[in-house]
C-alpha cells in the first residue's frame, strides 16, 4: 500500500468548514481538504473533492449520499485503509499514515469467517489484539446478549440469518471497546424490520458506550434517527453539500419518526437530494 | 413432499384430524420419505450394477463369446481369487508409486502456488511456463523418463507427479487470491500481522479450493503411475495389464481393471476424508478458476 506521507508536501492550509458546529472543541476525527482520485481505464475519476469536516468526540455523525458519491471511500480513508490523494485525515491531531487499529469496522456485508462460530468470529478481534481470553469471552457473551444472540454463540455463519450475521459483525467491532466505530451501510442488505431493530440496538449501544461513530448510509430516516449531525454529499465528485444538525431528544423512539420535527429533517434532506438531481419526482 | 400435500388437498381425508395429529402424521411421513431416500441412494446403483453383471454373464454364455474377448464375470472373480497374491502385490506397488508422486506434487505444488500468489513477478515468470508445459502430453514424456531413470520406481513416480501437480498449483493459487477484500481490511484494522493474516484468514479461506485441486490430482496421479508402468515397468497393475494383454489372459486383464477401480475410489475417498478433517464445515466452496490466478 502506498504511503500517505508523500501527500504531506502538497498540503495547503484551508479554513475548516466544519468548525462552525462547535468551534471551541478540537475535533476528534478531522478531514482537511481531502480528495481521492482513482485511476481507471477511462482516465482518472475524482471520487472525493475537497472534503473538510471535523467530528467531535462521542458524536454520531452520518454521511449520506447517492451511490458512487465516495462516501465508502471516505470511511476507508478514515480507517487508514486507503491513502488520500490530496489533503489529510487526523485523529486527535495525529495524522493517519497506516491502518488504524483503534477502530471497530462494520461493513455492508458481515464479512464473517465461514469456518468460525459466531463466538469464534468475535474472538478473532480479541486474538488479533492478544486480549485476555477469559475477559474477552465474557465481553463477547455480554455483547451477544445485548443484540439478542444468546444461544447462537456456537452457530456457524451459514446457520444464521442475514440480520444475525450482521449482529455478530457488530459484536466483533465492539469487543475491544474501540473509541471509534466506523460503519459502512451496515444495514443496507437487511429487511426493513431487521433494520429498525438494529438501528435501535445501535442507538442503545452508542448511548451506553459513547463511542464516536462515523456512519455511512443512503437511508434518510436512518441517518436522521441516529445522528447528531448528517453530512449530505453531492453526486460524484463527492463534495459536502450540507451539514445538518439533528436537534431531536434522545433516546429516540420509533414513534418519534412521525413527529413533525423528524419529518421536517427528512424533508430538508430530500429537498437537497431533489435539488441536486439525485432524486427526481417527475 | 409437494406431491403428497397435493394429493391430500385433493382428496381431503384430514378433516377429522386435529392439527396436532396432522403434524404427527407429517413427521412420520417425512421420516419414512427420508429413510426411503437413503435406501434408494444405495440400492439403485447396486441394483443397476448387479443387473449389468448378470446380463453380461448371461449374454456371454448365451452367445458363446470366447473368454479372451469377454470373459464372464464369474471367471473374472475366479481369476481374482486364484491370483489374489499377484493382484494384491501389484496393487501395492502401484499404490506406492501413486502416493509418492502425489505427495511430491503437494510438496512442490503448494509452495509454488504460495510463491505465485505472493510475488507477482514470480507469477509472471513461472505461470506462462507452467501453463505451456501442460500442453506437453505427459504420456509422451514417459519414454524419456525411462531413458533417464531406468525401469525402477522413480520414472513412475515422476509421471504421476508431473500429471498431478498442475491442478494443485492452480487451485491453491486461485484459492489464495479469491478472498473478499473486506476480510483483509478487517485483519489490518485488528492489527493482525501479515503472517497471522495468512494463516488465520487467507489459508483457511483457500482450503475448499485447495481440496478441489487435491481431489482432481489424486485421480490424475493414478493415471500417471499406470502410464509409467505401461511404458517400462517390472511390477504394478499397469505392468500386470500389459503382461495379461500380451498373453491374451483377458480375465486377468479384467481383474487388473477391477483392482485399479477399487484403488482409485479408495484413494479418492482418502482425500475426501482428509478434506472433511481439514474443513469440518464446508459451506460455499471457492471455485478454482485459472482466470482468477492469471487475471
Amino acid at each position: 500500500m502506498q504511503r500517505m506521507n508523500s501527500v504531506a508536501t502538497e498540503l495547503r492550509t484551508l479554513p475548516v468548514e466544519a468548525s462552525r458546529s462547535e468551534p471551541e472543541e478540537a475535533p476528534y476525527l478531522e478531514f482537511r481538504d481531502l480528495s481521492k482520485i482513482y485511476a481507471t481505464d477511462d482516465g482518472p475519476v475524482r471520487a472525493l473533492d475537497g472534503i473538510s469536516i471535523g467530528q467531535r468526540k462521542r458524536e454520531f455523525l452520518s454521511i449520506l449520499g447517492p451511490s458512487g458519491c465516495g462516501k465508502s471511500t471516505l470511511l476507508m480513508i478514515a480507517a487508514g485503509l486507503l491513502p488520500a490523494s490530496h489533503g489529510q485525515v487526523s485523529v486527535q491531531g495525529q495524522r493517519i499514515g497506516a491502518p488504524r487499529t483503534d477502530v471497530g469496522i462494520v461493513f455492508q456485508n458481515p464479512v464473517l469467517l465461514e469456518w468460525r462460530t459466531a463466538l469464534g468470529n468475535i474472538m478473532l478481534q480479541a486474538e488479533a489484539r492478544k486480549l485476555d481470553r477469559a475477559a474477552a469471552e465474557r465481553r463477547a457473551y455480554e455483547l451477544l446478549d445485548s443484540v439478542g444472540l444468546r444461544g447462537f454463540e456456537h452457530k456457524f455463519p451459514d446457520q444464521l440469518s442475514g440480520g444475525m450475521r450482521q449482529r455478530v459483525s457488530i459484536c466483533r467491532a465492539l469487543i475491544h471497546n474501540p473509541p471509534q466505530l466506523l460503519m459502512d451501510e451496515p444495514f443496507g442488505a437487511l429487511d426493513a424490520l431487521t433494520r429498525d431493530q438494529l438501528v435501535l440496538d445501535i442507538q442503545r449501544i452508542w448511548n451506553e458506550s459513547r463511542m464516536t461513530v462515523l456512519f455511512i448510509t443512503h437511508s434518510v430516516p436512518e441517518a436522521v434517527f441516529l445522528s447528531d449531525r448528517v453530512i449530505v454529499m453531492t453526486p460524484r465528485p463527492g463534495r459536502i453539500d450540507e451539514v445538518i444538525d439533528i436537534d431531536l431528544p434522545r433516546p429516540r423512539t420509533l414513534a418519534m419518526r412521525e413527529t413533525p420535527e423528524f419529518t421536517g429533517y427528512n424533508r430538508q434532506i430530500l429537498d437537497l437530494l431533489l435539488a441536486r438531481g439525485v432524486l427526481r419526482e417527475r | 413432499m409437494a406431491n403428497a400435500t397435493g394429493t391430500s388437498l385433493r382428496t381431503d381425508p384430514d378433516e377429522h384430524l386435529s392439527i396436532e395429529e396432522v403434524e404427527a402424521r407429517e413427521k412420520v411421513r417425512r421420516a419414512r420419505h427420508q429413510s426411503h431416500d437413503r435406501i434408494a441412494a444405495v440400492l439403485y446403483p447396486v441394483a443397476t450394477m448387479v443387473g449389468v453383471i448378470v446380463l453380461w454373464e448371461v449374454g456371454v454364455r448365451a452367445f458363446d463369446v470366447p473368454s479372451f474377448l469377454a470373459p464372464p464375470p464369474s471367471q473374472v472373480v475366479a481369476t481374482i481369487i486364484e491370483h489374489w497374491q499377484l493382484v494384491l502385490r501389484n496393487t501395492w506397488v502401484t499404490t506406492v508409486e501413486i502416493m509418492l508422486g502425489y505427495l511430491a506434487s503437494i510438496v512442490v505444488g503448494v509452495p509454488l502456488a504460495f510463491g505465485i500468489f505472493m510475488w507477482p513477478a514470480f507469477s509472471r515468470t513461472v505461470l506462462p511456463l507452467l501453463i505451456s508445459s501442460q500442453a506437453i502430453p505427459k504420456v509422451a514424456i514417459a519414454p524419456l523418463l525411462l531413458v533417464w531413470f531406468g525401469f525402477g520406481l522413480l520414472p513412475k513416480v515422476l509421471v504421476a507427479f508431473l500429471i498431478a501437480f498442475f491442478p494443485i498449483v492452480i487451485s491453491t493459487a486461485a484459492g489464495l487470491a479469491s478472498i473478499e477484500p473486506e476480510k483483509i481490511y478487517l485483519a489490518r484494522s485488528m492489527g493482525l500481522g501479515a503472517t497471522a493474516t495468512f494463516f488465520k484468514i487467507r489459508l483457511p479461506n483457500a482450503l475448499p479450493s485447495i481440496f478441489a485441486g487435491l481431489k482432481i490430482s489424486i485421480t490424475l496421479a493414478v493415471v500417471g503411475a499406470v502410464v509409467g508402468e505401461f511404458v517400462g515397468g517390472e511390477a504394478g497393475l499397469g505392468y500386470m495389464l500389459m503382461v495379461a494383454n500380451g498373453s491374451m489372459d483377458t480375465p486377468l486383464l479384467f481383474a487388473g481393471l477391477i483392482a485399479l477401480t477399487i484403488q482409485g475410489v479408495a484413494l479418492y475417498a482418502l482425500v475426501e476424508w482428509a478434506e472433511h478433517l481439514a474443513i469440518p464445515r464446508r459451506s460455499t466452496a471457492a471455485t478454482a478458476t485459472l482466470q482468477s490466478v492469471t487475471g
